[in-house]
């Protein structure tokens, strides 16, 4: 059930809060849709790459000599083919990143630190020639020992991946190798003091597994790298600026000789803003002077992209007798993956970004293992720990006889909330939220049956700014085409065409919206941070401004009166009992001089912030430890609902995404440290028989950091899943889960022992 | 994948020829669902491929009182789903419905699925349950086997790429009987059989068990019959306490593995439940209840 | 491994005649190239998407002879004398087929990448049970993957689309796809004023 949104403005809009057709739609149910997979040049070849078979090895010797024999082999590239990168660091929009790290990972060095390590690649005419090159080229391997586990990474006599590394703390350097990149330390009142006046302490440890991304087109990428020296890449990232920019800073050429087109891209959540294949496919094409298309395999995707650290966490909350928290204390472990920088940071920011909590700390740790590098996924670090922290507060409300909902109102984070890393919240929703869930028809519908539990917890993911860039221009039938650097993933087209719609009072479906290369529009940052739709939907509202102070002047010259006479309402330009409609004046537009174009470019440091509550129902088969989910429901701040049709659409997308990881989903690793379900066989995305419908509620409060109080609403759903249904589970059953996933051989097991 | 010439022979000896001239290592593709896969994947080689579905013998399929159900190897599971020849063999029929998703299940054939020998074959334990046995054929002559007798090991059996499948043949079943099939799986659809299990149970006028056939599957190298156990029925009347006590004689003759789809401990426990599960679905079908595991 | 084996020449091309969308097609294949590698590097069919390349997606499903299959799973030479269906035939003469048009106005896709997938493989379903239940159209469609809806409003589409296929087509005669091709947003946009 999807009803209209609990709205806690009194703003009246035309165009947001529609339902409109998407703009690219019939593009994609036709198969007309051109993600990169779908681009061909007339002699266009085909690259593959040669991954390590081993999680560690040093490299002793390549050679390619072989593959470079074969009939129909054009180009073969290794780590040699890159410039000098040592010590280059470069600032890629999210982080400083260094480079020799970011080419090893694309191209191996001298080690190869997981099993799908890249090592060499091949461009030959057809795949399959590829294909039988890479079994040509012979590799040495020294194998050394390999480490899987954060917490066994983190021991002094592991096996270090990289000799040159030491801890980070806060600023000061740790002075023996070590696999720990980072460790960091957020603080706020005595936590101690407080600690040891609270009724009530509980203290948890939780382990979740890695988690990839999934998206179901695999990573895919064009390079033509053109005799004049211009390097034209097409595929399918989340961000065309920071791959043109990552592209150009590895190959070390300048930003303006490298074109991104970002097709279509089947699915990101994280995963598709780092490159993997762009930089390899534009060597291969230096080097045999054709088009070079590369589409990894849904092994390569699993084994060498992706995938989300696996975590350890230690929460330890103290509260009174009445359910008030005065203090909380975590410890985190985030694997980083085969080089540092994973998500260590964020996961630290969000553990308590659920509470009001005055006395608080948290150690923070970013570990490197013989995993893929780790990537972003959907609120990238907060879903492991507020798995932690939400199931904590469960336990606490089950302990202390409070209904969870009660409880999380008693502590809820609100306008003025400090969180331990500093920021101090503006207007946020998680106490609207909390109240829809109490008057929710779900919550009130009691759960009969046995073996069947009902769970809710709260989630919290930020809204990042950052920059974006739009132009537009007013056609003389009334239209405007926009045009947008922001990678469409799921529908911002469209929601990003209504905020200017709706600014110039005209149908959405009279905006006609394009994302375009990175030589058509200004710099624009990646579709991520929950973003889109609240930054380029900002600059969209500017341009919209830009229009509308453009086309006054022209509907004074018209009338022959001064700009400022002229008022602009709802799509209508008036002026002393004169009037003309937003269509009326574009088709006089050719009598009044230039052309109208107009164009914005935002840059956003704040930061927002989306909350959810969702609430799961399930049932637990006792016998096998198998979960039934039986009813789901969503419920999230949007600020505004632009299309409610697409933000319903990614609360349910998230739910389901935070479903698989609370119950299947995980990295299974073999005996020998090699991933042994590296396929959608294997590692369990839920299908559609698996699920219920999952019911939504948008609530409205606005942000005060948009005109139409627009939230992003795309990753805090896969957050509070997790708890949830682990808090169902145990009350379907009396087991509570610790780690993720709850699969059916653990809850078994558990369920088996708890009878003991 | 490997470069690999393409043959599509009309008849047994036709293929059965192409074993004997072809050079180099031989495919057979029926639905190619499970031999495209390993192929593409480099588990397996090949220098020729023989696609049999050409070949009208084996898409034999038919039901008749005396003779029971002939089922060409090359039968898809779709086509067992909707064919009203195996209306009497729902333990079939519910393997049928759960090998892969609809897309697999218009390729895959049963017979595909017991060649490519997997210690989960979904179909394995149904066709042990129901009594099947294999016709197959080789360059020296024909030959019948009980289905038990098929497979020899992880992806191996006796055929030993030398030989080419015909069919099965499930003997008529009892006036009152009932058969089914369950395996557990983490999620709901389109997974491999962490365990599996298929029971066959027939009765006497006055409603005791006159026989039974169970069968397990991935909890071993290769699906197993457990007539000791099924013994333990025969002659009684089954009620809960004799049932789980069936269930946990038959799980005795599991060996499982621990790997990435579940432990030793868990394979040997779903064991029993799944026998116990399947008989007593095969009981209630067998009183003439309507059971369909999934719509279809 | 590929390549190891004693160079010999290359099995000779293929010659494959079928029927696409209605349209008899001729093209030649490599033994080993798979349906999929054909419609889409060769007869530039580009609609069948890629995902896993090995069984478990659908995001390739095509219809040979009316019945889904993925087209990675399905040799090119196999098709030979088949009548097959992809994505690009599901429109008819540019009136969108009610799946198609239920998606878009049910918002049933997200990026887009599964979509033709799941719309061939509802309309194989449509075309057998009109009238599935909701249970039926998850068990059928269970083996195409979906990332990002939670499959909620794919579901519900292929509810939509049945409803509209029946409300038109009572007595099994030609649909009347005018209607279905009217736009809805504005209906829905008065919906939501209200």
């Amino acid at each position: 059930m999807n009803g209209s949104p609990i709205s806690y403005s009194d703003k009246k809009y035309k165009v947001l809060g529609t339902r409109p057709i998407r703009h690219d739609g019939t593009d994609k149910v036709t198969g007309r849709a051109i993600y990169t997979n779908d681009v061909f040049f007339p002699d266009m070849v085909h690259g593959k790459i040669l991954r390590s078979p081993h999680p560690h090895a040093r490299i002793k010797s390549i050679d390619t000599s072989a593959a470079e024999a074969m009939d129909g082999v054009l180009a073969v590239v290794t780590s040699k083919d890159w410039p000098e990168l040592k010590d280059k660091v470069a600032e890629l929009g999210e982080g400083a990143v260094n480079l020799a790290d970011l080419a090893g990972n694309l191209l191996a060095m001298d080690k190869v630190l997981y099993k799908g390590h890249a090592i060499a690649a091949v461009a030959a005419r057809d795949v399959h020639l590829a294909e039988e090159a890479l079994s040509k080229i012979k590799v040495e391997y020294e194998v050394l020992p390999a480490v899987l586990w954060v917490q066994d990474a983190m021991q002094d006599d592991a096996p270090i991946l990289h000799e040159h590394l030491r801890t980070d703390h806060m600023g000061k350097l740790g002075d023996k190798p070590t696999n720990i990149a980072t460790h960091l330390l957020f603080e706020q009142g005595d936590v101690d003091a407080a600690m040891e006046k609270a009724d009530v302490v509980i203290e948890r440890e939780f382990k979740t597994a890695s988690v990839h991304q999934a998206y179901i087109e695999p990573h895919n990428s064009v390079a033509l790298w053109n005799e004049d020296g211009h390097l034209k890449i097409w595929t399918s990232t989340q961000g065309a600026f920071t791959c043109r920019h990552q592209v150009a800073e590895l190959l070390q050429i300048p930003i303006s000789s490298v074109t991104v087109t970002p097709c279509e891209i089947g699915g990101g959540f994280g995963g598709k803003i780092s490159v993997y294949l762009e930089p390899v496919a534009a060597l291969l094409s230096r080097k045999c002077g054709r088009p070079v298309k590369m589409v990894m395999q849904r092994d390569e995707v699993f084994e060498a992209t992706g995938p989300t650290p696996g975590s350890y966490v230690r929460v330890k909350i103290g509260a009174t007798r009445e359910g008030k928290l005065i203090a909380g204390e975590g410890y985190l472990a985030y694997d980083a993956g085969a080089y540092p920088g994973g998500m260590i940071g964020p996961g630290s920011m969000c553990l308590f970004s659920c509470v009001d909590l005055p006395n608080a700390r948290v150690n923070g740790y970013d570990v490197c293992l013989n995993k893929p590098k780790t990537q972003a996924y959907r609120a990238p670090g907060a879903t492991q720990a507020i798995f932690a922290f939400e199931s904590v507060m469960n336990e606490l409300a089950d302990t202390l006889g409070i209904c969870p909902i009660e409880l999380h109102l008693k502590n809820a984070a609100k306008e003025g909330t400090r969180r331990v890393d500093g920021p101090i919240y503006p207007r946020v929703g998680l106490v609207e939220c909390l109240e829809a869930a109490k008057s929710s028809e779900h919550w009130n519908t009691p759960l009969e049956g046995p073996n069947r539990g009902r769970g809710l917890a709260a989630g919290f993911w930020f809204n990042i700014g950052l920059k974006s860039s739009v132009s537009a221009t007013v056609n003389h039938d009334g239209t405007v085409n926009l045009l947008e650097g922001s990678t469409d993933i799921g529908g911002t087209r469209t929601s990003v065409a209504m905020q200017l719609a709706e600014t110039l009072g005209i149908a959405a479906e009279d905006v006609h919206p394009k994302v375009v290369d990175t030589d058509s529009v200004g710099y624009t940052d990646v579709t991520g941070g929950s973003r889109t739709t609240f930054a380029t939907g900002l600059a969209a509202y500017e341009v919209g401004l830009d229009l509308r102070q453009q086309l006054c002047q022209r509907a004074a010259m018209l009338w022959d009166c001064d700009a400022e006479e002229v008022k602009f309402d709802q799509g209508t330009f008036s002026r002393n009992g004169d009037s003309l409609t937003f269509r009326q004046l574009a088709e006089k537009l050719p009598e009044t001089g230039e052309p109208v174009v107009g164009r914005a470019s935002i840059s956003k440091d704040v930061s927002t912030n989306a909350f959810g509550v969702h609430i799961c129902d399930l049932e637990v088969d006792p016998e096998t430890g198998k979960v039934r989910i039986l009813r789901y429901t969503a419920i999230q701040d949007a600020g505004k609902a632009i299309h409610p049709s697409y933000v319903e659409g990614q609360l349910q997308g998230g739910a389901v995404q935070g479903i698989g990881w609370a119950l299947n989903e995980e990295y299974y690793y073999k005996d020998d440290a090699t991933m042994a379900n590296a396929s959608f066989l294997d590692y369990r995305i839920p299908t559609c028989y698996d699920l219920p419908m999952i019911d939504t509620i948008i609530v409205e409060v606005p942000n005060p950091d948009h005109p139409y109080g627009v939230r992003g609403v795309g990753e805090t759903p896969i957050v509070p899943p997790p708890a949830a249904v682990a808090s169902a589970i145990y009350h379907a059953c009396g087991v509570r889960m610790f780690e993720l996933p709850m699969s059916p051989p653990k809850l078994w097991k558990a369920i088996s022992e708890s009878k003991k | 994948m490997q470069s690999f010439t393409y043959h599509a022979p009309t008849s047994i000896s036709e293929a059965l020829q192409l074993f004997a001239k072809c050079e180099g290592t031989i495919a057979l593709l029926a639905g190619g669902t499970d031999i495209l896969v390993q192929l593409r994947e480099n588990h397996r080689q090949a220098d020729h491929v023989i696609d049999v579905k050409h070949i009208p013998e084996l898409h034999r399929l038919g039901c008749d009182p005396t003779q029971g159900l002939v089922l060409g190897a090359a039968v898809t599971c779709s086509q067992v789903l909707h064919s009203d020849a195996t209306q009497d063999y729902s333990a079939l029929r519910d393997s049928a419905q759960i090998i892969g998703g609809w897309q697999i299940q218009t390729r895959a054939s049963i017979g595909g699925n017991l060649c490519n020998s997997s210690p989960a074959a979904d179909s394995v334990p149904s066709l042990i349950a129901l009594g099947a046995e294999v016709d197959y054929a080789t360059l020296e002559g024909r030959q019948t086997i009980p289905v038990r007798e098929f497979c020899t090991g992880p992806g191996t059996n006796i055929l030993n790429r030398r030989g080419l499948l015909i069919g099965m043949h499930l003997p008529p079943v009892g006036a009152r009987s009932g058969s089914a099939y369950e395996r557990f799986i983490p999620r709901y659809e389109m997974d491999i059989a962490v365990a599996c299990a298929a029971s066959y149970v027939e009765l006497d006028n006055d409603g005791t068990i006159s026989a039974v056939r169970i069968a397990l599957g991935a909890v071993g190298p290769k699906a197993i019959g457990c007539p000791e156990a099924a013994n333990l029925l025969v002659g009684k009347a089954a009620d809960d306490e004799l049932i789980q006590k069936v269930a946990d004689q038959a799980a005795t003759m599991a060996s499982p593995i621990n790997d990435m789809r579940g432990t030793i401990e868990f394979r040997e426990h779903l064991a029993s439940v799944l026998v116990k599960r399947t008989l007593q679905t095969a009981l209630r079908r067998a009183a003439g209840e309507v059971i369909v595991s999934h719509p279809h | 491994m590929p390549g190891n084996a004693p160079s010999k020449t290359a099995p000779a091309k293929m010659a494959i005649s079928t029927t696409i969308n209605g349209q008899s097609y001729d093209f030649l294949c490599d033994p080993r190239q798979s349906l999929l590698e054909v419609l889409r590097d060769t007869l530039h069919l580009t609609g069948a998407k890629e995902g896993c390349n090995n069984g478990n997606c659908g995001a390739c499903t095509v219809l040979i002879d009316g019945e889904p299959v993925n087209s990675c799973l399905v040799l090119a030479v196999e098709v030979a004398g088949k009548d097959l269906t992809t994505i690009e035939g599901i429109a008819d003469k540019g009136v969108l087929h009610p799946l198609q048009q239920c998606f878009l106005e049910g918002a049933a896709l997200q990026c887009g990448i599964c979509t033709p997938g799941f719309i061939v493989a509802a309309k194989a379903l449509l075309d057998k049970k009109p009238n599935p239940t909701e249970e039926e159209i998850r068990f059928s469609l269970a083996g195409n993957l979906c990332r990002c809806t939670g499959y909620d409003k794919i579901v519900r589409a292929v509810q939509a689309a049945a409803e509209r296929i029946q409300s038109v087509q009572p007595s099994g005669g030609t649909p009347q796809r005018k209607q279905a091709q009217q736009p809805q947003a504005q209906q829905q946009q008065s919906q939501q004023q209200q």
